[in-house]
Formats: C-alpha cells, sequence, structure tokens
C-alpha cells in the first residue's frame, strides 16, 4: 500500500472521531489540534491496528504527535 | 572572561519546573474556594476500629478503606508484631539481600507459599514495588506487554521501568488482547497482565478466557490480585482461583495493605526459576527491608485469612446489600450486580462529587472520591469499599447516609 492510499483509510477511520469537522493536514496534532483524550486514542489506535492488521505500542504512539507522524508510522509498520 | 560567565550566570532566566502543575493547582483552589472541605487532606486523628475513625473531628464511618477483613485490629496480629518488635526492633536498616531478612521476613513468605499452595514467594515493601519489579525485571526492551488498558499505575510505571513495548488493549475485552497476541512478532517474549478486581469500577475481569487465550498464543501471564486476596475464591486466592485458572497463572502479584491489613507487596510463583528475582530485581534490592513487626504481624493475619470463610460470607452479605440499597435509592453504579468488596457509585460531575463526599462527610461517613487520572473515561466516582467487620446495622445506616446526603446534593 502506498502512502497515500494508507493516508485515505486513516482518513475514514478518523472521520467518527473528529466530531468538530477539523481541516487535517500532516502538522494537525492529536492532543492539541483535534483534542483527543487518552480514551479517544485508544478507540482511534484500535480502529487503525485491526484495519491494517498491526500494533501500534505505546511507546510507538508517544512518537507519535500529528498527523503526517501517524501516516508514516501506520505505512511503516504495514509494509514491514 | 570570568566576567562574562558571572553575567550568563545571573542572567539566566529560571524555569519553574513546577509551572506544568499549574491547572492541577487551579482545579485544587477552585474546589476549595467553592467552601468544599479538601478531600485529599483527611486527617484520622483517631482509630476506633476497623470501620470506625475520628476524621476531622467527627465519629465517622469508613467506608473508603481497603481493609477488606477487618484484620488491622485482629488481636494475634497486633500481638505477634508487638513480640517482634521487642524482639527483634524497630527496623531493618537494610535490603534483604544484604542485612534486611529476618527470621519473620522468611516466615511471611513462608505463609504466602501455604496460603497460595506454591513453591516460591517474594515480598516486597510495598504493592506498588512489587508491581514495578516484577514487571520490569520480567519484560526488558524487545519483549511485548500486553494489558488491560484500566490498569493500575505501578502496572504502567513497572511497564515504562523495563521498556518493553507496551501494547494496551480495551478494558475486560477478550477478543481485543487475543488479536493483539496474534499480531506480536514471532519469536518475541510476551507477557499479559491482568488483575483479578479492577479497584475503581469494582469490576472482575474475565480471566478464565483471558488466561485461555494468552497461553494458546504462548504468552506468560501476571494477575494482580491485589483486591481479591482473602475474599474471592474458596480459600481467598482470588478471581484466579474463582474461575479455576489459578495453576495456569505463572505470577500472582498481591499486596499486604489490604485484607492482610498491614503494608507490603509479594509475588508468588511455581516457576522454578523464580529465585533468581531476588538477586536481579531493583526495586526488591535497592529497599530497606519492612519492619520486623509488619513481617510477624502479615505471617499471623495470612495465616488466619486461610481460615476466614465466615468472615468472607458476611462481606459478599454486605456487599450484597450495600449494591442493592443504593441502586433502589436511584444511583448510578459501577457494576450491574456486586462483583467485589468495591461498590463504586457514578457522580455526574467532579463538582457534585465533591459537594456529596462533603455531604457524606458530615452525615459521619468516609468514602474515596476518585477522579481522573486514577478512574476511567473521566469519570468522578464515589467508591465504597466494605470491611467483613461492617455490621448489617452499619449497612443500614450507611444507606440512610446516602440517601440524605444524595437528595440534599440533587443527584438522586
Amino acid at each position: 500500500m502506498t502512502p497515500t492510499e494508507v493516508e485515505a483509510r486513516i482518513r475514514d477511520l478518523i472521520e467518527p472521531f473528529n466530531k468538530k469537522g477539523i481541516a487535517i493536514a500532516d502538522a494537525t496534532t492529536f492532543a492539541g489540534d483535534l483534542e483527543f483524550d487518552s480514551l479517544t486514542v485508544m478507540d482511534f489506535v484500535a480502529e487503525i491496528e485491526d484495519e491494517f492488521d498491526v500494533i501500534i505500542s505505546m511507546n510507538q504512539q508517544a512518537e507519535i504527535e500529528n498527523w503526517g507522524q501517524l501516516v508514516a508510522a501506520v505505512h511503516k509498520l504495514q509494509d514491514s | 572572561m570570568a566576567t562574562a560567565m558571572t553575567e550568563t550566570l545571573t542572567t539566566a532566566e529560571p524555569v519553574d519546573l513546577l509551572a506544568k502543575f499549574d491547572p492541577i493547582i487551579q482545579t485544587r483552589e477552585a474546589l476549595l474556594a467553592a467552601g468544599v472541605e479538601d478531600p485529599f487532606n483527611l486527617v484520622m486523628e483517631q482509630v476506633l476500629s476497623p470501620t470506625r475513625a475520628i476524621c476531622n473531628g467527627r465519629d465517622t464511618i469508613l467506608l473508603g478503606t481497603y481493609n477488606y477483613m477487618g484484620m488491622t485490629f485482629d488481636p494475634d496480629v497486633i500481638a505477634a508484631g508487638k513480640a517482634a518488635m521487642e524482639d527483634f526492633g524497630a527496623g531493618t536498616t537494610g535490603s534483604r539481600v544484604l542485612n534486611g531478612t529476618f527470621r519473620d521476613h522468611r516466615d511471611v513468605e513462608a505463609a504466602l507459599r501455604e496460603f497460595y499452595a506454591m513453591d516460591h514467594a517474594m515480598v516486597f515493601s510495598t504493592g506498588y514495588q512489587a508491581n514495578l519489579g516484577i514487571i520490569s525485571t520480567l519484560a526488558g526492551k524487545g519483549d511485548y506487554i500486553i494489558l488491560d488498558i484500566d490498569s493500575h499505575a505501578s502496572i504502567y510505571d513497572g511497564c515504562a521501568m523495563g521498556r518493553a513495548e507496551v501494547v494496551p488493549f480495551k478494558h475486560n475485552d477478550v477478543e481485543a488482547l487475543e488479536k493483539r497476541l496474534k499480531r506480536i512478532p514471532e519469536g518475541a517474549g510476551k507477557l499479559v497482565v491482568l488483575e483479578g478486581v479492577y479497584s475503581m469500577m469494582g469490576d472482575v475481569a474475565p480471566l478464565k478466557e483471558m488466561v485461555r487465550v494468552s497461553k494458546e498464543n504462548g504468552a506468560m501471564v501476571l494477575v494482580d490480585e491485589a483486591h481479591s486476596m482473602g475474599f474471592i475464591g474458596e480459600h481467598g486466592r482470588g478471581v484466579a482461583e474463582e474461575q479455576g485458572v489459578l495453576d495456569q497463572v505463572d505470577f500472582i502479584i498481591g499486596t499486604f495493605s489490604k485484607s492482610v491489613g498491614t503494608v507490603g507487596g509479594f509475588c508468588v510463583s511455581n516457576h522454578p526459576k523464580f529465585e533468581v528475582l531476588r538477586l536481579v530485581c531493583r526495586p526488591y534490592v535497592f529497599t530497606a527491608a519492612l519492619p520486623p513487626a509488619v513481617m510477624a504481624s502479615s505471617a499471623t493475619s495470612i495465616r488466619k485469612l486461610m481460615h476466614g470463610g465466615n468472615k468472607r460470607a458476611h462481606l459478599w452479605e454486605n456487599s450484597r446489600t450495600l449494591h442493592k440499597g443504593l441502586r433502589d435509592l436511584g444511583f448510578k453504579l459501577g457494576t450491574e450486580t456486586p462483583q467485589s468488596a468495591i461498590i463504586a457509585v457514578i457522580m455526574p460531575d467532579l463538582e457534585r462529587g465533591a459537594m456529596m463526599w462533603e455531604a457524606l462527610l458530615k452525615e459521619g461517613l468516609y468514602v474515596n472520591l476518585a477522579r481522573p487520572p486514577a478512574t476511567p473515561a473521566g469519570m468522578t466516582l464515589l467508591r465504597c469499599s466494605l470491611c467483613a467487620e461492617h455490621t448489617a446495622e452499619q449497612v443500614t445506616t450507611i444507606l440512610g447516609m446516602f440517601e440524605r446526603a444524595g437528595k440534599a446534593i440533587g443527584i438522586i
């Protein structure tokens, strides 16, 4: 899957979590811009894990602050 | 040169490392400004029994301690501690691996082996340190820890200390656990960490299914039975015993600061190499061993808990009566049925939770006010933990207090 395809799929997944309909770009942050709390993060990460059949450990999650980093990380994970 | 250096030192803007806690300071000040008694600054001036104390000057029923089996004032437990203090002194002044292992440290480990019918037992200075030490030592860099998202802080801290990859799954969701186990790279070390009773909501884990899927996927299993020891299961060994999977659990973690009524933590196991942990587990090695009085009291208490069937039955009665009574009054509870000695009453928000807590305190009842980050889903809870020494009359009195306070605050 190309980064563009990965991004398109995650865009579908984030829709129900993006309650305020904030425009998402590479620099959009989850904690700041999207106001995700820890429970939302858990549910959203679980959706991604199931969709791509990967594990995103809490250690990896700690390194992911914005949309661009998430897409890159998932692309790398599903590729390996 | 020297002048320039001095100038740099005197003009550097200091960064206040406590500034990051300003939001917490503000929340607390707002709460106290509303006139509420500080929920996190209660003093027990006198403790009258396992269920009664003078709190902030008032005679109060205690419904927020972890004294499930009421062992704190057991005459045999107190006598054993007094004798050990007379004979062995007030403290150990040393690590368990150097000069801190006395007769009673060995004896309390023997008592634990008898209680659980297991081969090995290792005692830590607190329950927190037992989780910190065992988890960080078992799972290191490159290993995977798969844990329930609602796990206790000591479990998360143990994970962080060991630097394993941490994979959380949705609370009590067997399928979510199984999916994650199957995705872990082949050949990696896997430790599944579960709790018997989750202390915030008082709900029990489906250990039977969880232990099964963990074993099917080649993981070792650790279960924290802090809130179930002494009370749940035929011999009081906990939820794993109750659900018939104790023999498949690799490590049980527990504490003395709940049903046992003292302080300390432990791990019991049948693993043949378990004893090596005494040499490699930093939170075990680099801290002082518990005082001999605590060890002697604990050993006596553990052996008495082995024969605590009647007390367990009465504690279940109390739990059922309080759960049903609170439900009938219209309170929202953490569990549909009484599953443990903990009953969580869900508050609409922190403000009304704090008002309700204070109203109960003025009625003469102490419960725990629990709030995020300790609670799941950002909830504010009034957490009630019952004791086998609460009389049926006290439980009725407690329900009356909840009714009056709940109506006064407008929660029911």
